[in-house]
Order: C-alpha cells, then structure tokens, then sequence
C-alpha cells in the first residue's frame, strides 16, 4: 500500500496573476461607484460643486440670484451651469452643492410639472407645496446615508403674498424673508438682513440692487465664484430668469500688494 | 334453451339512439332553464368582460342596481357651502342606524349607497390619497383629483375577468382652493361633477325636487341649502315614514370650517327648521329599485332577521 506519487485531488494553479478570475465578477479598476462585497456604495463626496444661492423678500415677489461656475474641487472648470429653475409661473428653484444631484432632481421635477400640466385641471405647484415635497426626499435620502448634496432656495408666491423657504441635504427646512446658502450666508446674508430689516416693503429695483451688490462682494471674497449669474424675479404677473449677467470687478487694489506683479 | 335476445341492427340502433337522445334531452332541459327567469336574464351577463350585442355591459348595469338599492342620499352646493344629507337605515330594531357619511379629511366626506364594505374600501383608499398629500405637500388633496383617482380605481374591476365592479355608489362632498364641489361616483366607474345629486332607493323624487329648485342653491345660505336638502330626502320617503334624528345624517362642509357631521341628536336643530312644512311629493310605492329585486322593500317592512333575507342581499346594504 503505497502512498500515491501524485496527488488525488488536482487542482490546476493559476492560469495568471493580477487580472480577473474565470467564473468571478470582475470590478474593473477605476469604477467609482462599483458594488463591493457589502451592497451598494454610496458617494459622501460631491464632484462639480456649485457655490451660494441668495434671496430676499420684497413687496411683491422674490428675487433669487445665483452665479454660473461649476467648480471642480478649487479648479473653475465648467463656467455655464444655470442653477436657477422656474418651475411655473408662481415657483422659481434655486440649488447650490453638487451640480450633478441638481440635474437629477430637477429632472425628475420637469416631469412632474409636465404630467401636471396634462392633468389640466387648473391646479399647479405651489412654493409651500414644492418646498415641502422637497424637504421630505431630501430626508428621506439623508435617513438612507444617501444624501442628494445640495441646498435648495424655494422662491414664489402664494395666496397673493411671497414666499422663501429653505431644504437643506440633511432635510432642514424653513422659511424666512432673506435666505443664503453656503459662503453667502457668511458674507451675504448679514447685508440682507440689514435692509430688510430697514425697508420691508422694498420696490423692485432696490432688491434687485441689493442682490447685485452682494453677488459683486461674494466675487470679491468668495474664492469659488465666478462674476457672471443670473437672477429670477417672481412676483404675482409671473417668473422670469434674467441673465447671465457680467459683473464688473475692480481689482485695481492688486498692485498695491507686494510681491503680486 | 335460452334464446337469444332479438337484435337486429335497427333495433340496436334504436336503442342507442333513444339512450342518447334522452341524456340530450337532460342536458337541454337544463340549458333551456337559463332562458326561463330567475338563473341568469341573458347569455351575456355571466362576466364582467362580455359585451352583449346591442353595446352594454350588462355586469356594470346590475352593479348600478345595486345602488339603488341602498338607502338615499342627497347632495347640494352653493358658492360656500356644500352640504351632504342622508337616510340611515336598521338591518334590524335591535341595531343601530348604518352610517352613511364617512369622513376623509378635513375638507372631504362622502355619503355611500350601495354596498357598505365596498364603501368601506373606497373610503379607506380616498384616506390614504388625501393623507399622502397632506405628508408630501402639506396641502389638501384637491376634489377633482381625488374624484378621478377613485374613477381609476373603480375601472380596474370592470375590465379583468374574476373581478366585480364595486357596488356602491358615491356622494363626494369637499371644499377645495377651487371652491365647493358635489361629485357623484358610480360602479361603472364614470364619475360626475354636479351642482346637486340624489342617489339611492327612490331618490328620483329628491332629484325632481332639486331639478326644480336648482337655479336657487348658489345663493343660498347655509340654512336655506338644508332645508332645500331636508326635503328633497323627506320626498324619497313613503307618506307614513318622517326624518327623525335616528334616521338622518348630516354633513357640511365651507371655506373656513373643517367637514362636520351631524348624527341623533345634533340633527334636531337641523330638522326643526322644516317641521310642520307640508310635504310637496310622497313618493309613490314601488317607484324605484324594484326591477332586480323581488319587491323587497326594506324600509316598511318589519324588521327581518337576515338568515330569512330572499336573496341574501339585505344584510349588505344600506
């Protein structure tokens, strides 16, 4: 009885290294959101980054503004991404955060507003109706650790008054006369207040005068904004988006520093 | 010796023949039954998913006989009210009246005819939808969707074979940003805005009255519109019978008032407005309701335990 010479199971070595193995799933190298073993991943980074939303209350509507640049990281790389949506003639939607979330829910609201249009019942989205809609996906997607990365500004009117209201990525939502996302509640948003709070029954032109002079502030200070934007005025004759709009900056100042040539 | 029994080829053959014949014949009887009364009044009213030839579902039309069969029900608006009244009726003297007007929402209720627990389930939907838009936009459902949503809910069963349209029939009442609004829901799954309705056993009488006071309800006020729907629903009751605060249901609904319904006793200030009025139409016997049903009237006669019911029917209905 001697013991065999060879084994008696055989099992063939590997046929090569470092490439896929026959019979398994193979996750090519590069795929960001490839499944691993544990289910789907999901992205807790943005990528294309939009920077603040600004709005304000005055006595017959909002105006909302937002500039065009969509930066990858620090660098300014795509330089017309719109942010500002009308949704009908009483709703306007402002968005900052990760552009590509933007795109997808503003699509999915398109739709909506289309199928809407077709049940023609004389019935539409309304600001508070749209502003709550959005506050319960946004929670919903944070409660799933997969938060939509974005900030949005609901503008309109309503029963013949305006109204703002706010939903964060992380489902916060409220309403108040003057409203700022992301650098511009740093910079912007305490000049809102102030003449809001001097003047709450502002005209037209000096809110749209006031929006002006903060986007020109936030593309002095706020690193990742781009000096051309857009703005949407609302009132109870209807919405537009006018723009883009090319703010002059006077960066005079720069040869006073040493050493910039 | 036995002899053999005779069997020539014709007298074969007219035994196989006569055995076949009479199994033929059984057959025949009970086929020809179909045609004679109670089993079923044509061969087209087996399924929901036959047509017959003259272009009627006759499924869909004995579902609407169905709704006739349950106790009236009356609805009216005007510019800010709109209001529901109804006939509750007692499967027996020792059970309470069935209630009629169901509650959706703040700004909605319906009045039911027919089949309760098909009402039960339509109503339970309707709560659902107004629900969610109250969850997802923090608004109330707006009548006409709502309306259409049971509209595409009641088609389903009316066009898959195994399934029966539901029977009963609906008075929606509700107040919206639009305004107040009467729709009435059928088993056929049509639906119908209007600007008063009855619906229910008899409920032609009422019809007549509200056709005849019908350009007078927009400007009526609250107290009017009751009154004009008191007597409608007292015109679909036989001369002996009167409202009384067991049988009567009342629902209101306005711009700036939450759907209120009225049972027992807070129908008494209600009803006294038209006490003592003389009333304009009794309605005649056998009027309405009689043609699918042998003349069970259920509302005169006293009180039948249901294992006794003709057809099994009255324990359904209300």
């Amino acid at each position: 009885m001697a013991t065999p010479a060879f084994p008696t199971s055989f099992v063939p070595g590997p046929l090569w290294g470092n490439g896929p193995t026959p019979g398994q799933v193979y996750n090519f190298p590069g795929a960001a959101t490839a499944p691993d073993q544990w289910g789907t991943q999901r992205t807790l980074n943005p990528s294309v980054t939009t920077t603040s939303v600004l709005a304000v209350k005055y006595k017959d509507g909002v105006v909302m503004a937002a500039d065009m640049l969509g930066s990858y990281g620090s660098l300014a790389r795509y330089r017309n991404c719109p942010r500002l949506q009308k949704i009908n003639d009483k709703t306007i939607l402002g968005c900052s955060g990760d552009y590509a979330d933007f795109q997808f829910l503003s699509n999915i609201i398109n739709q909506r507003v289309v199928e809407e249009e077709c049940l023609n019942d004389g019935f539409s989205y309304t600001p508070p109706g749209l502003h709550s809609w959005l506050t319960r996906v946004m929670y919903n997607r944070r409660s799933q650790f997969n938060p939509l990365w974005n900030t949005y500004l609901v503008g309109g009117i309503h029963q013949e008054k305006p109204f703002l209201g706010y939903v964060d990525k992380i489902g916060i939502a409220y309403e108040a006369d003057t409203i700022a996302t992301g650098f511009g509640a740093y910079l912007a948003l305490p000049i809102l207040r102030d003449a809001v709070e001097k003047n709450k029954k502002m005209e037209e032109k000096q809110a749209v005068e006031l929006i002006d002079r903060c986007m020109k502030l936030l593309f002095y200070r706020d690193a990742r904004s781009l000096n051309k934007y857009q703005v949407a005025v609302v009132t109870k004759k209807g919405s537009e988006i006018r723009g883009p709009i090319v703010s002059e900056a006077n960066w005079e100042i720069a040869h006073m520093v040493k050493g910039y040539e | 010796m036995r002899r053999k029994i005779v069997s020539s080829p014709r007298v074969l053959l007219c035994r196989v023949t006569f055995q076949f014949s009479a199994q033929y014949l059984l057959v025949w009887s009970f086929w020809k039954r179909q045609f004679r009364g109670n089993m079923f009044r044509n061969q087209y009213d087996n399924d929901v998913t036959i047509w017959s030839p003259q272009g009627r579902i006759h499924q869909l039309e004995y579902a609407m006989e169905a709704v006739k069969q349950g106790s009236a029900a009356v609805g009216i608006k005007s510019k800010t009210h709109a209001i529901l009244i109804a006939l509750k009726r007692a499967p027996s003297e020792l059970s309470a009246h069935q209630k009629k007007i169901l509650p959706i929402d703040d700004h909605v209720a319906v009045a039911i005819a027919g089949l309760t627990a098909d009402a039960r389930l339509l109503c339970n939907f309707m709560r659902s939808e107004c629900l969610d838009s109250r969850w997802a936009y923090d608004q109330a459902l707006p009548i006409s969707r709502l309306v259409s949503m049971v509209g595409n809910k009641s088609q389903i069963p009316t066009q898959r074979y195994g399934r029966r349209p539901f029977g009963v029939g609906l008075l929606i009442a509700g107040y919206d940003s639009a305004g107040p609004h009467i729709y009435q829901t059928c088993p056929s799954a049509n639906y119908y805005d209007c600007k008063a309705m009855a619906i229910g056993a008899r409920s032609q009488s009422a019809r007549t009255y509200l056709e005849k006071y019908l350009d007078t309800f927009a400007e009526c006020s609250l107290e009017e519109l009751v009154k004009h729907g008191l007597r409608a629903l007292r015109d679909t009751l036989p001369s002996e019978m009167n409202l009384n605060t067991k049988n009567c249901s009342l629902g209101i609904v306005s711009v700036d008032m939450k759907f209120k319904i009225y049972d027992d006793e807070k129908v008494a200030s209600y009803l006294a407005l038209i006490e003592g009025e003389e009333r304009s139409t009794a309605a005649p016997d056998g009027e309405e309701g009689d043609a699918a049903a042998p003349a069970t009237r259920t509302d005169l006669q006293p009180p039948v335990p249901v294992s006794a019911a003709a057809d099994g029917e009255e324990g359904m209905e209300s």
